[in-house]
């Protein structure tokens, strides 16, 4: 078997699991946030009126939550979901809830690696499509809706199709200018956003065994793109140095059989890696950065779960160190230790000397929530990870996905920019 | 089940057309539906009918997680979707939540079909009738676990 062949069968008490087999997965974390947090509230009422028991959670040990959409509350219907979700989380005495301005706070998908929410060998649900992430630290961590994670809090268990795996290696180090945005967004643009649908996204190889987890993470979060069930990367040394510095020892990690059968297996070499952008309107439409006609831009965006880890923000100082933009930027770390941490290495005075805002956490604009929508007609390169119309704001507002260096080239010449042509 | 046909013809309409982003914060029910596929066609909710089906290409409600989408669709009136493929969030929120049935059609189907048609829907034998045009369909059968989750009404109402 291999590793999410493996987590799925632990978790259904099977000794094996074969692709298509139905299971009942027992769920170790569970999370929910400020939209989702709401709808499986709605669910709750719904079950209630159907006389449906829902008045204690399964382990509320194994739940968490976070504030991560819609704050700072813009208007009180957003005001208004963040109340309501502190209630729930104390009426049924959820573990952890990660409050927007108290300690630490941030993406859930940040908050689910930075602070070790999630371990090796876990099912790991959540009511966001971005729960892939988290798979890069070698669990099975998966996207749900509100009915879903509703019955998840109230049973601990889910339905799951054992997915085929799809098994991308990458040979060799990424060269300095490309980063694992480029790679994920290439491989994408080659199966396209269903390419993966229904499958897990494993990846490996020794373009893998380099890379830190930051950039492991960027690739594990994007699965989504390619409408994968979930996205694993087998953990190493390097995940269990990443846990242990946040307490986590205490873990039984998985990995793969030498025999592990995946559906198909891609190969990429890392030195034939360009620095790539994906055109508006779908992450699937590729173009090489150097290939593109001359790009003019109104903003450049450098945020998300996706592309604002402190790896990402390093990659972005690189670039805007003694140097100004030339369009508004916004940077708006993933999350406050994330923020934290660039304000001692000295990040931020790098980005406010080269003259951009810096917001904080949240996932604002990313998801056309608020905090820097786009107008009709405005054109933005942006670190995030979708650029369907009206993803950002606008339904005709154009969103160019890119790597948080593509980004901050871009935002200092004004217009799409490979990092290698900056002068 | 009978309805007539809303038809979009291209691939991954996604959930942030189907219900835009701006609206997460929305949980009433009939409100959202009031903005349902706003970032596709403007008109839809004033052309929408109970019982309709949408009729359209690839990988139906790729993106988000938002139970929103089937929530947005279904409180417009939408019984089924119709499409080529569908993308598994949307897929198992609709099923699991009971708001609309995810029907895969093929390439033929979905060519033949015209907006306005109106259509017959019988899972039981798996057979799309088109009654405007007096022509039959298949559709691909649902598997075991979402045949018997949809008979039972839900996930919460399966007894697995």
């Amino acid at each position: 078997m291999n590793i999410t062949e493996k987590i799925l069968a632990r978790a259904s008490n099977k000794e094996r699991v074969e692709p298509d087999d139905v299971i009942f997965a027992n769920v170790d974390s569970a999370m929910v946030h400020d939209v989702s947090g709401p709808g499986v509230i709605k669910v709750f009422e719904k079950l209630q009126k159907q006389g449906i028991s829902v008045e204690k959670l399964w382990d509320p040990s194994k739940v968490w939550v976070a504030e991560d959409h819609f704050v700072p509350s813009a208007e009180k219907v957003s005001a208004e979901n963040i109340v309501k979700l502190s209630n729930f989380t104390k009426n049924y005495g959820i573990a952890k809830h990660f409050k927007y301005g108290l300690g630490q706070y941030g993406i859930c998908h940040t908050l689910s690696h930075e602070e070790a929410m999630v371990l090796p060998g876990q099912v790991y649900v959540a009511g966001d499509s971005h729960t892939n992430t988290t798979g890069a630290l070698g669990a099975f961590a998966c996207g749900l809706g509100h009915t879903d994670m509703a019955y998840v809090l109230l049973h601990g268990k889910i339905w799951f199709k054992v997915p085929e795996t799809l098994y991308f290696r990458l040979n060799g180090k990424l060269p300095d200018h490309v980063m694992a945005k480029d790679f994920i967004l290439k491989i994408i643009g080659d199966i396209g956003t269903d390419g993966a649908a229904y499958k897990a996204m494993q990846f490996g190889g020794s373009g893998i065994d380099e890379m830190s987890v930051d950039e492991r993470l960027t690739l594990t979060n994007m699965t989504t793109e390619a409408g994968a069930k979930n996205g694993i990367i087998e953990p190493d040394k390097k995940i269990a140095k990443y846990l242990a510095e946040r307490g986590k020892t205490n873990y039984t990690p998985l990995r793969g059989d030498s025999d592990a059968q995946f559906e198909k297996t891609f190969e990429y070499e890392a030195s034939e890696m360009e620095p790539i952008v994906a055109k508006p309107y779908s992450p699937e439409n590729i173009s090489v950065v150097r290939d593109m006609p001359t790009t003019e831009l109104d903003k450049a965006y450098i945020g998300s779960c996706t592309g604002a880890k402190l790896n990402d923000l390093k990659a972005v100082a690189k670039i805007l160190k003694g140097r100004t933009v030339k369009i508004r930027t916004e940077i708006l770390p993933a999350a406050i230790s994330i923020y934290k941490k660039a304000l001692e290495d000295g990040l931020i005075k790098i980005f406010l000397d080269a003259g951009v805002v810096v917001g904080p956490p949240t996932c604002g604009a990313c998801c056309g929530a608020h905090m820097g929508v786009l107008a009709k007609d405005e054109v933005c390169v942006s670190t995030t990870n979708r650029n369907f119309p009206g993803r950002m704001g606008h339904v005709e507002s154009k969103t160019y996905l890119a790597s948080p260096l593509v980004a901050a080239a871009s935002a200092v010449t004004g217009k799409l920019t490979d990092p290698r042509d900056l002068k | 089940m009978k309805g007539n046909v809303i038809k979009y013809e291209q691939d991954n309409i996604d959930t942030d057309v189907i219900l835009p982003g701006t609206y997460l914060k929305i949980h009433d029910y009939a409100e959202l539906a009031t903005h349902a596929m706003e970032g596709l066609d403007p008109n839809f909710h004033s052309k929408v009918k109970e019982g309709d089906f949408i009729v359209a290409g690839r990988n139906f409600g790729c993106g988000s997680s938002r139970e929103h989408a089937p929530i947005a669709l279904a409180h417009s009136g939408i019984k089924a979707v119709l499409a080529l493929s569908f993308a598994r969030i949307f897929y198992r929120n609709a099923v699991d939540g009971a708001f609309l049935l995810p029907i895969e059609i093929d390439e033929d189907t979905l060519k033949d079909v015209s907006e306005g048609d109106e259509l017959e829907i019988n899972i039981d034998n798996n057979e799309i009738k088109n009654l405007t045009k007096n022509k039959k369909y298949p559709m691909k059968p649902f598997s075991e676990l979402i045949g018997k989750i949809i008979a039972a009404g839900g996930l919460f109402k399966f007894n697995p």
